[in-house]
């Protein structure tokens, strides 16, 4: 870390659709302190030099997924990430392959739909109330260390949507799920207590399908917290694709 | 032009409490229209930022009796008996629950949920998902609440009132932040679920949006706050940031170290005794201070701090149990805690006090229930132990959306236009402060002022000449925050006005907290006076509340629940 005080030009995208036509560039002047993550540098043009910026952040540690930018034209999470990594120039952005609602703020509702549509939650056969024989004396489903680390990883995700600015096919389809919401629907298809898999194949083989990414592997890249999306993602087509030869094979639900 | 709709119930926060109250009030009623409004998407709440644990009784060699007593004692006997009881027995099933929709709880080899020992507890009773129990929980609860198509979100809708009708609860008035539209979002029941406001101070573990709305929405109709005095103080924050480190680095075997690398909470007397470093948070951060005082503090580029030290428990044991730890102490102070101490300092990070709630989550005013850290039960008393706060939002939340739900049932709905009334005004009252000129009070300066006063005057230590300083300069302060200069005037997702509100609220909630704090001349738990360094059950063995009068707040008190647990000395 260094302990090296600078002052930084920051260049922040701007734009009011009450008042811009297209987005502008302003340029601010940031004295900044050892240590600083690059939100520090935004925060300090908010509260000292233009208070109509805006932006989204709240927990600065990395966890809450709120402050997810493009930082010299790299999706960044900037709570996480060191202005020692950069010059004395800056490039902040907001995130790419979202529609912008204003300045860094970009809108989501579109990846909401996408995170529903996997059906993010367990599944089972039964409803619990009928499940009792499955739930140990504590009420608990029964789980082993290894079971568990099958599927912790991609329950790590924030939801900083990083992945969706980097993934190309993002891009160019916009129906496409992408990768959180299939890291995340995959996340449930190998939690040894869901029940649940076929359902989600029957999304991941719909619109938007698992089938248009094309291995950039730009999604895993950019995680901030080792997700491994795209590893999900390849895991999740071997999947579907398993289930629907199951299907042709078998009556529905037979299997 | 106020945009009106009508639910049951009108959930405020989407954290832990409000979600699982959305979620007990979908499945009691699958009927029921269930409103949740955040001014945040519902997994960038606070809740996130939890680490160490969640507690309930897991183990056979276990007992509520224990769970029960470690909280009275932990609340240094200011806890509400009868609540706590209820809390530590419906505990279990809240966090098997969790458990049945897909929390990935840490196991053991034989796939039973793994505990971890933590603060204050006899017994190892802390649930944990690795170090990052909070962000577990609060995604396993968002995303099993998508499954139920009767609850209705509202996110980034900033709530500015409640709204009400003989003297009862009928929904709330809304800024849509996207937009600047306002709405009158009714329900015959509201819940307040929008957790602490550990932005008053300066140095704290809360995220930005923790800045007491929730307090402030009810104190404001003439709600009292109860034990606005208490505040936790954290042993373990990164310096600078803040940021937590979770006590489950000592419930893993952590050290704290002073400058001459002595494990201070073992070799002096701190009143932690045998406990050591799983003392009570309030304890070790008082001990902490301690040793700053006695000059046994580090001081170097990362100012003055102790040290915890992980280094013995081995890179293995790090990585399977605390990997979160060593991320945060990397990325934001450049120590890796496999080999080297992690630089901490007592730090703000729970309210104790809140919304003056009892045991089924109701506040004194009909269809108003409050769940979480915005509320006060109280089951934490003068002082929380960790990993009962992740657990509260589960067993309230649950209670609030239970309860609200059956309270609705026989409520009216109240009348719409008059409802729509207040909302109307309250719409105008919000654009009429957009890009306006009400003085030349700077949002970001009074905000720094106000928190330099409550860490001066409300701090780990505090003194009766230094809180009513604070007392007094809180009240100027609230007053001064009518007088802002905005200079934003768009519509369109107004960060500068809602921060604007926001500090609004943190005024009235930092004042109750500086006069509830100065008023009480004892020390018990968290609330540490040099001038009246003992407990006084004589005199003080009461909650305090605060009403508000445009004055300041007028103190009145409650009792405190007593039970079979008779109040003793604190002693670990």
């Amino acid at each position: 870390m260094s302990d090296e005080k600078k002052t930084i030009k920051l260049e922040i995208t701007r734009f009011d659709p009450d008042i811009d036509e297209v987005p502008k560039t302003e340029e601010y002047e940031v004295p900044t302190e050892p240590g600083w993550k690059v939100l520090d540098a935004v925060n300090y043009v908010k509260d000292n030099l233009d208070p109509s910026l805006s932006h989204r952040w709240s927990c600065r540690m990395a966890v809450c997924g709120s402050c997810g930018m493009m930082v010299n034209g790299e999706p960044k999470l900037t709570c996480k990430t060191s202005l020692d990594e950069y010059g004395d120039a800056i490039k902040v952005e907001p995130l790419a392959n979202f529609p912008v609602v204003r300045d860094l703020v970009v809108e989501i509702d579109g990846f909401m739909d996408k995170f529903k549509s996997v059906k993010p939650w367990i599944i089972r056969a039964k409803e619990r109330a009928e499940d009792m024989e499955n739930l140990n004396e504590r009420g608990t489903y029964s789980q082993s260390p290894d079971e568990l680390s099958a599927f912790k990883q991609f329950s790590m995700c924030i939801n900083c949507l990083l992945c969706y600015s980097a993934c190309p096919v993002v891009a160019n389809e916009p129906e496409f799920i992408g990768p959180a919401a299939i890291a995340l629907g995959h996340r449930y298809n190998t939690d040894s207590r869901d029940e649940g898999a076929a359902e989600r194949n029957d999304v991941f083989r719909g619109e938007g399908t698992v089938f248009s990414c094309s291995f950039a592997n730009e999604c895993s890249e950019v995680c901030p917290k080792n997700v491994d999306p795209a590893s999900a993602v390849n895991q999740a087509k071997l999947g579907a694709v398993v289930d629907w030869a199951k299907g042709l094979i078998l009556p529905r639900g037979g299997a | 032009m106020v945009q009106v709709s009508r639910h049951d119930i009108v959930i405020v926060g989407g954290g832990g409490a409000g979600l699982r109250a959305a979620i007990a009030a979908a499945e009691a009623n699958p009927k029921a229209s269930i409103a949740l409004v955040s001014k945040v998407y519902p997994m960038r709440s606070h809740t996130v930022s939890a680490e160490g644990g969640a507690a309930a009784v897991a183990r056979d060699d276990d007992n509520f009796e224990l769970h029960g007593f470690d909280t009275v004692k932990g609340s240094d006997f200011l806890g509400d008996q009868n609540v706590i009881e209820y809390f530590v027995e419906q505990a279990p099933k809240e966090l098997a629950l969790l458990e049945n929709w897909g929390c990935p709880w840490s196991r053991n080899e034989d796939g039973t949920v793994s505990t971890r020992a933590f603060g204050g507890m006899t017994i190892k009773r802390t649930w944990f998902a690795t170090d990052k129990v909070g962000f577990h929980m609060l995604h396993s609860l968002f995303q099993q609440s998508m499954r139920y198509e009767n609850i209705v979100r509202y996110d980034e809708f900033f709530v500015t009132k409640l709204l009400t009708e003989d003297g009862a609860c009928k929904g709330v008035a809304a800024l849509e932040i996207r937009t600047g539209d306002y709405h009158a979002i009714l329900g015959r029941a509201v819940i307040l679920a929008t957790g602490g406001a550990g932005k008053v101070f300066p140095f704290t573990t809360n995220g930005a949006i923790k800045t007491g709305d929730g307090m402030a929405l009810a104190y404001r109709e003439g709600v009292g706050l109860k034990d606005m005095e208490f505040v936790q103080y954290h042993p373990t924050g990164l310096p600078g940031t803040g940021i937590l480190i979770t006590e489950a680095s000592r419930g893993e075997g952590g050290y704290l170290r002073n400058k001459d690398g002595d494990r201070f909470l073992v070799d002096y007397d701190y009143g932690v005794g045998k406990k050591a470093e799983l003392g009570p948070r309030d304890m070790i951060s008082r001990a902490i201070i301690q040793e700053f005082e006695a000059g046994r503090g580090i001081d170097d580029e990362h100012g003055l701090h102790a040290a915890l030290d992980l280094t013995h428990l081995g890179e293995a044991h790090i990585m399977a149990k605390l990997p979160f730890v060593r991320e945060l102490a990397r990325t934001y102070v450049g120590v890796d805690p496999v080999h080297e101490h992690i630089p901490i300092r007592p730090v703000v990070h729970y309210m104790m006090g809140g919304v003056d709630t009892n045991i089924r989550a109701e506040t004194d005013m009909p269809g108003l229930y409050a769940a979480g850290e915005v509320a006060c039960g109280s089951i934490n008393g003068a002082n929380r132990l960790g990993s009962n706060s992740l657990t509260e939002c589960l067993v309230f939340g649950n209670s609030a959306g239970v309860h609200s739900l059956d309270y609705a049932s026989g409520a009216d709905e109240g009348n719409e236009a008059s409802l729509r009334g207040q909302a109307e005004e309250e719409a105008a009252r919000v654009d009429s402060l957009r890009g306006s000129k009400r003085g030349d009070e700077k949002i970001a300066d009074l905000r720094v002022e106000m928190n330099r006063v409550m860490e001066e005057g409300c701090g780990v230590y505090r003194e009766q000449e230094t809180m009513k300083i604070a007392e007094k300069e809180m009240h100027e302060i609230r007053k001064r925050a009518s007088c802002l200069h905005l200079q934003d005037s768009s519509k369109v997702f107004n960060t500068e006005l809602v921060a604007a509100l926001e500090l609004m609220n943190m005024v009235e909630v930092a004042e109750t907290l500086a006069v509830s704090a100065a008023h009480r001349k004892e020390s018990r738990g968290a609330h540490t006076c040099r001038d009246f360094p003992h407990r006084d059950d004589q005199t003080y063995l009461y909650h305090t509340l605060a009403y508000r009068t445009d004055d300041g707040p007028r103190l009145d008190r409650k009792e405190v629940a007593l039970g079979h647990w008779e109040p003793q000395e604190r002693k670990y």
